[in-house]
């Protein structure tokens, strides 16, 4: 196995090799991942203005929390950390991320145990299920802004006639609703992704283990629950780690359906508010940060607990 | 022969800005960014084609969400961002402070138009002797009222809220009783945006309340006569306004209003022209007066509106920019807008103009009203307006929709806002 490739052995060449290859997406993801994400930190860590973007200064942890005493001996505390709007958008957010991913995993995956059945036309149904996930967010959003609306919209219209309320509700305007609204509109959108993603792990689902299951007499209950919930449950878990990720940064669907309410205002809605309608740049840097520190939070505890694998070896 | 005319006059005109604007030079593509409410975006082809012919240049309107507050969201971003693609901007009266430093001084350009406009508006639109801005039309918002159903039931258009109130409730539940389940006492702004802002500023300032913030600088929002009016205003919601006014901003109250399903309306001048359009169910069935006070003897309070253009120090083709707005600004362009649109003109002499009288007649009356109304406290507050009026109408949506009472909201507003101006806004 002699070369003549400076001495290189077949392995070192492979991974000289394998590098050069991999180099333009590390390059890749430095620029569009890493380097905004560190610009953020940074940001948050300086007085920096939208209207004069390099002109800023470091503060320290100032936009996170400062401490002064006045000369009355009164301590004030201000910054990110002790603001309760930003606390209430967390609250608003987990609250939305939970709810939405629960129902959005139930439904999804009674969806795809449908699809998964052989029947007639499982082709186009399969394709029609994932139109609500096909329509932008901005272009959805808008149209159940209108079907929502109080007066005009179909929804008040169909249940009134149908006499299940007996006066039209406000969905995205009353602080009751608003959260129920953004919520409905989120699984109705996201729940066909679900599908999908478990639909995959469903057909890696061996046909002869059904079979034995069936010669055997197993009720279907029970083959759910011990042969394709165990079997599904690694595709499963990927799902919902991604689903909690899309959730976590909730943005769109919620500045269009519900801006500016205080009862369904996420983290990131809040974070673009401090730096562009309110020119704080640093301070809603600094909520950005905090957001991304939150997301990994959740998703390293899941990991954790779940014992989910992320690697694809294992369990062979 | 009156081809003839026409065309002899569109040759004079043609002639007479070739005069004011220049020869066309090289033909220049512009773009001009505004929010799209009622029919500006359809109007906007023909308003802007004469100044197309002079010039040889095309505009391109790139039209924007009605709301203020998402399209500030959006131009601060691109004018952060130094972005060439816009060279014109539609701006709101309240914004000049807060955007000066992106957009061209025209204080040397319109030095023969300026003095045509209302001092006051230009003078908004100054910022440290920099003309930011130039107005192309005024807003004063006004109580519309249904002529036909105040004459069914022998009453008049309030004086107070009070009496718009009971006026609304009496009209509403008899109205209902003969099948018209679907009409309003009320309509207006009250999504949490700043429209609100808007809104509850008259209410406040028509019960005697102050106007927020001071022009000196002093905070005055928390005192017994606001806390009275939007303990008022409070009490319409769910009676005389339906629940979703919450979230309801000028086109969705503008919605229930034109197709016949509200008493009074809150709205700016715009929806006058809309309203009385032949696809209007109230086309001719409605009057407009200034809005009710707190009590007898208070003065009715409209809060001051209007648009401007400005030019971006960004654009690439500045000279065309500036002579597009200058034409927007002037009176050739501003007639049209008040008779197509029905816009409040910001040029003093249109007030006379036999024409735009006959088309609108609501805008004759209206120069009184906008003459008098109130300011929203952009210009104490400077940099940290948009903050001062999302935390306003942030403590209004709440007490609207129930979350504490105007007492306690105002409280706590007042503390915010002595926060957030620190040592000086």
């Amino acid at each position: 196995m002699a070369t003549n490739d400076g001495g290189l052995s077949l392995s070192q060449q492979r991974q000289r090799a394998a590098f050069w290859f991999l180099a333009p997406m590390l390059a890749a993801l430095f620029f569009v991942a890493a380097w905004p994400l560190l610009r953020t930190i940074w940001f948050s860590l300086t007085n920096t203005l939208l209207s004069d973007l390099y002109g800023g200064e470091f503060i320290g942890f100032d936009n996170y929390l400062s401490i002064r005493v006045l000369e009355s001996g009164r301590v004030i505390y201000r910054g990110t950390l002790v603001d309760p709007a930003w606390w209430n958008a967390v609250w608003n957010t987990v609250r939305f991320a939970f709810v939405s991913v629960f129902f959005e995993t139930v439904l999804g995956l009674i969806v795809a145990l449908v699809l998964n059945a052989e029947f007639k036309g499982r082709g186009l149904v399969r394709a029609a299920i994932l139109i609500p996930w096909a329509i932008p967010t901005i272009v959805s959003a808008k149209m159940w802004a209108w079907m929502l609306n109080d007066q005009f919209g179909i929804i008040n219209d169909i249940l009134l006639n149908l006499g299940l309320i007996d006066q039209k509700i406000a969905w995205t305007a009353s602080v009751d609703t608003a959260m129920y609204a953004v919520l409905m509109v989120d699984i109705w959108k996201t729940t066909p992704f679900m599908a999908l993603l478990i639909l995959a792990g469903l057909q890696m689902v061996p046909r002869d283990i059904y079979e034995a299951a069936k010669l055997d007499g197993v009720n279907p209950i029970k083959v759910f629950f011990k042969i394709t919930l165990p079997l599904i449950r690694p595709a499963l878990a990927v799902a919902i780690i991604f689903r909690m990720l899309d959730a976590l940064r909730i943005f769109d669907l919620v500045y269009v359906l519900t801006p500016n309410s205080a009862a369904t205002k996420t983290m990131s809605v809040i974070s673009r508010e401090n730096m562009i309608d309110f020119d704080k740049f640093a301070y809603g840097a600094a909520q950005s940060t905090l957001l991304f520190a939150i997301i990994a939070i959740f998703v390293s505890l899941y990991i954790w607990l779940g014992k989910v694998d992320l690697s694809g070896e294992g369990q062979k | 022969m009156t081809i003839m005319k026409g065309r002899a006059v569109r040759a004079t005109a043609t002639a007479a800005m070739l005069a004011v604007f220049g020869a066309p030079l090289a033909a220049e593509e512009l773009f001009y960014v505004s929010g799209a409410v009622g029919n500006a975006v359809e109007n906007f082809k023909t308003l802007v084609k004469p100044w197309e012919e002079a010039t040889g240049n095309t505009v391109t309107l790139v039209p924007m969400p009605a709301s203020t507050t998402d399209q500030f969201g959006q131009y601060r971003l691109w004018l952060a961002a130094g972005a060439s693609d816009i060279d014109l901007y539609q701006t709101d009266v309240i914004w000049a402070p807060q955007l000066a430093d992106h957009f061209v001084d025209l204080t040397e350009a319109a030095k023969d138009l300026a003095p045509q406009h209302f001092p006051s508006i230009i003078e908004s639109q100054t910022v440290n002797g920099k003309l930011v801005a130039l107005p192309i039309f005024t807003d004063a918002p006004a109580l519309y009222y249904r002529k036909d159903l105040l004459d069914k039931y022998g009453k008049s258009p309030p004086k107070t809220w009070a009496e718009l109130a009971e006026t609304a409730k009496m009209i509403q539940d008899a109205e209902r009783a003969e099948g018209k389940a679907d009409l309003w006492g009320f309509v207006w702004q009250g999504n949490a945006y700043e429209g609100l802002t808007c809104n509850a500023l008259e209410w406040v300032k028509s019960f005697g309340g102050g106007q927020i913030v001071e022009p000196d600088g002093t905070i005055s929002i928390n005192n017994e006569n606001a806390v009275a009016a939007l303990e008022a205003a409070k009490s319409w919601v769910g009676t005389i306004s339906p629940d979703g006014v919450l979230a309801y901003q000028e086109e969705e109250a503008r919605g229930v209003w034109q197709t016949g399903n509200a008493v009074f309306m809150r709205n700016w001048p715009y929806a006058y022209g809309l309203g009385n359009g032949d696809d209007s169910a109230v086309k001719g069935l409605f009057g407009v007066t200034t809005l009710p006070v707190g009590k007898e003897g208070d003065t009715s309070a409209a809060t001051l509106g209007g648009w401007n253009v400005a030019v971006s120090k960004y654009s690439t083709k500045q000279e065309a920019a500036i002579s597009l707005a200058l034409y927007l600004a002037g009176p050739e362009a501003q007639k049209q807008r008040a008779i197509a649109e029905s816009n409040l003109p910001t040029i003093i002499s249109l007030y006379d103009d036999a024409d735009i009288a006959a088309a609108q007649p609501i805008i004759p009356q209206w120069k009184d009203v906008f003459l008098n109304a109130v300011p929203r406290p952009s210009a104490p507050t400077l940099g940290k307006y948009n903050e001062v009026s999302a935390k306003f109408w942030s403590a209004v949506h709440s007490t609207l929709s129930g979350e504490g009472s105007a007492a306690e909201n105002l409280e706590l507003l007042e503390v915010d806002l002595t926060d957030l101006k620190g040592s000086g806004w």
